[in-house]
């Protein structure tokens, strides 16, 4: 049995070096160039190792300290939540959806309700949508503190760990208070949120962002011009936006490169027309180039809070559309929708977010599938690992912010 | 939804050069332009809306199992232009019983992973793919989870001191209007 998987796998191997001129990354290999006398070694990176952000792993061929040849290899946290929500009504979907992109599930329960909605015909009152935003954006800031936090420990820089952590910590609060959940807050529903926001709720946001705005300067103080932080960012995993459109990267590391996409400025959901914001972009396209960029979106992030909060003084009414159904969804049956496919994509913090709803017309969807930012930018690691040190890999996987609940769903 | 003239233009161009390529042509929900060619065609008018149309980004690959409606599998090619902002669809409709597409990996090289996972998940087969292996699933894995036909394996979710007769997704069962 163990020779003819052997001998089934060296098959495959001699046939992949036939289409592609390129071997298969195999471990326990040393191998010598007959010419140069140069050693390579493969090495295996993961799945457990905490710079991989989750269980990411990574095959690598490397000659001294320089990698030849990189090799991501995902799946170790797939789960089949697309395989389980055509098992459940459309609002049981919600909380599977919380659970791919755990670091900011506001953002994702946005595209899939939206989707649904679309679906159905139905759009949210005014009040509703300005409370995504809010929470949208928090939630943004939050997954954006992670990433710092985390990206500056593996350099170590790690006053910034405890900075980051202590404010996500305030944001995870206000979503406990929303939703009774600080990571999984199941708070949107299709066709507005749960429930209206609580007393005082909008001041105490109003406070968290005094305190935010004060953190982010310290946080510039701190990481912008350390000399350790740019020395080990600057030039490093540069990405050009030939390569990212030919990838499908999205998001700030697209941003990265001087591209000015972004999803909610080029296809508004939520009546982000309605606000006003920049879309901050940088020209490197390398790792430190991403990290300005993400530190100005948390500054949109907070600007567009604060508007949300002055709509949302001015905006009194329901926060859910009026319709029986979709209020309380019935405990035998769900809710129907009717047959069609809606494509809507949002812009989460790691990049655009698509979700693909179709339904037959019964009460559960034929397919949910989820366009993940992460998947796509995993894929480009090789471009961005080959060629550099080991100890920029671990850089490069910190400034593509990949969450592997994302990638492997 | 973005820039409806170019899309507008894009489709017109496709059906005028391509006259035998697209079968059928509508708008999604969402308002995505939506235009249904032929497999044989695919390779082109992929090319066509990447070279000459400016959709020169690729954002996602998928497919939907239609088993208990008509047997076959459509697979979306969502096509995004970054010039134009502009979004574009396109749908290929595959039997179940032989699933095969060209790959357009030659086109652009990240439909890669999105090829590869649609061969883990649906067992749709990408000719001229240069690493068709699964990729979510592990290697050694016999079936396709994501085709209807794949059983969802599940176990009732215990409480304290009750466990339910039925299954998860049995508590709602699936049912039309």
């Amino acid at each position: 049995m163990a020779d003819e998987r052997t001998s089934a796998e060296q098959q495959r191997l001699a046939a992949r070096r036939a289409t592609t001129g390129r071997e298969e990354l195999d471990l326990q290999r040393v191998s010598v160039e007959p010419e140069t006398g140069v050693e390579t070694l493969v090495l295996n990176m993961g799945p457990q190792h905490p710079s991989t952000h989750g269980v990411l792993r990574l095959v690598i061929e490397v000659d001294g300290e320089v990698i030849r040849r990189c090799e991501p290899v995902i799946g170790y946290l797939h789960t089949g939540i697309e395989k389980t929500c055509e098992h459940r009504t459309y609002h049981q979907v919600v909380p599977l959806i919380d659970r791919q992109d755990y670091l900011s599930p506001l953002n994702e329960e946005m595209g899939y309700v939206l989707a649904v909605e679309r679906l159905l015909g139905v759009e949210p009152p005014k009040r509703a949508q300005y409370i995504r935003v809010l929470m949208a954006e928090l939630s943004r800031i939050a997954s954006h503190l992670v990433w710092l936090g985390t990206g500056a420990l593996e350099v170590n820089v790690s006053a910034v760990f405890m900075y980051c952590f202590e404010t996500r910590e305030r944001i995870l609060d206000l979503f406990e208070r929303v939703s009774g959940a600080r990571m999984f807050p199941r708070y949107f529903c299709v066709g507005g949120v749960m429930r209206d926001l609580p007393r005082g709720f909008l001041d105490e946001v109003l406070k968290f962002l005094e305190f935010f705005r004060r953190i982010h300067k310290d946080l510039h103080g701190i990481v912008t011009r350390n000399p350790i932080w740019v020395a080990r960012n600057e030039g490093v995993a540069v990405i050009t936006k030939e390569q990212c459109f030919a990838y499908g990267v999205t998001g700030p590391i697209l941003r990265a490169t001087g591209v000015e996409y972004d999803v909610r400025r080029a296809f508004p959901y939520s009546s982000y027309e309605e606000f006003d914001f920049e879309v901050p972009t940088q020209t490197a396209g390398d790792s430190y180039a991403r990290y300005l960029v993400r530190m100005a979106e948390m500054e949109q992030s907070a600007r567009i809070v604060e508007q949300a909060v002055e709509k949302l003084r001015g905006a009194d009414g329901p926060v859910m559309v009026d319709d029986p159904r979709l209020r309380k969804p019935h405990p035998h049956k769900g809710f129907f929708v009717p047959p069609g496919e809606a494509y809507v994509t949002v812009e989460s913090p790691r990049g655009e977010k698509g979700y693909y709803v179709v339904s037959d017309g019964s009460n559960k969807p034929l397919r949910v599938r989820m366009r993940s930012p992460s998947f796509a930018h995993i894929q480009i690691l090789p471009l961005l690992v080959e060629g550099g040190y080991i100890a920029d890999a671990i850089i490069a996987i910190g400034s593509v912010d990949p969450v592997l609940g994302d990638v492997d769903r | 939804m973005g820039n409806a003239e170019h899309v507008e233009r894009a489709a017109q161009t496709i059906k005028a050069r391509l006259p035998d390529a697209v079968v059928d042509d509508y708008t999604m929900k969402s308002g995505w332009r939506t235009l249904v060619v032929r497999k044989e065609r695919l390779l082109d008018v992929l090319k066509l809306a990447k070279d000459e149309l400016e959709f020169l980004a690729i954002y996602d690959i998928t497919a939907a199992d239609f088993l208990e409606h008509e047997p076959y599998f459509h697979v979306i090619y969502v096509l995004h232009s970054p010039t134009r902002l502009a979004k574009l669809v396109i749908k290929v409709k595959l039997e179940r019983e032989q699933p095969v597409l060209p790959s357009a990996t030659a086109i652009w090289p990240g439909a890669n992973w999105f090829e590869r996972e649609l061969y883990d998940l649906f067992g749709i087969k990408f000719e001229g793919h240069p690493n068709l292996k699964r990729i979510l699933m592990p290697d050694e894995w016999i079936g396709h989870p994501l085709r209807k036909d794949y059983p969802l394996t599940e176990e009732p979710v215990e409480f304290k001191g009750h466990v339910p007769k039925r299954l998860p997704s049995e508590v709602i069962p699936k049912q039309y209007e």
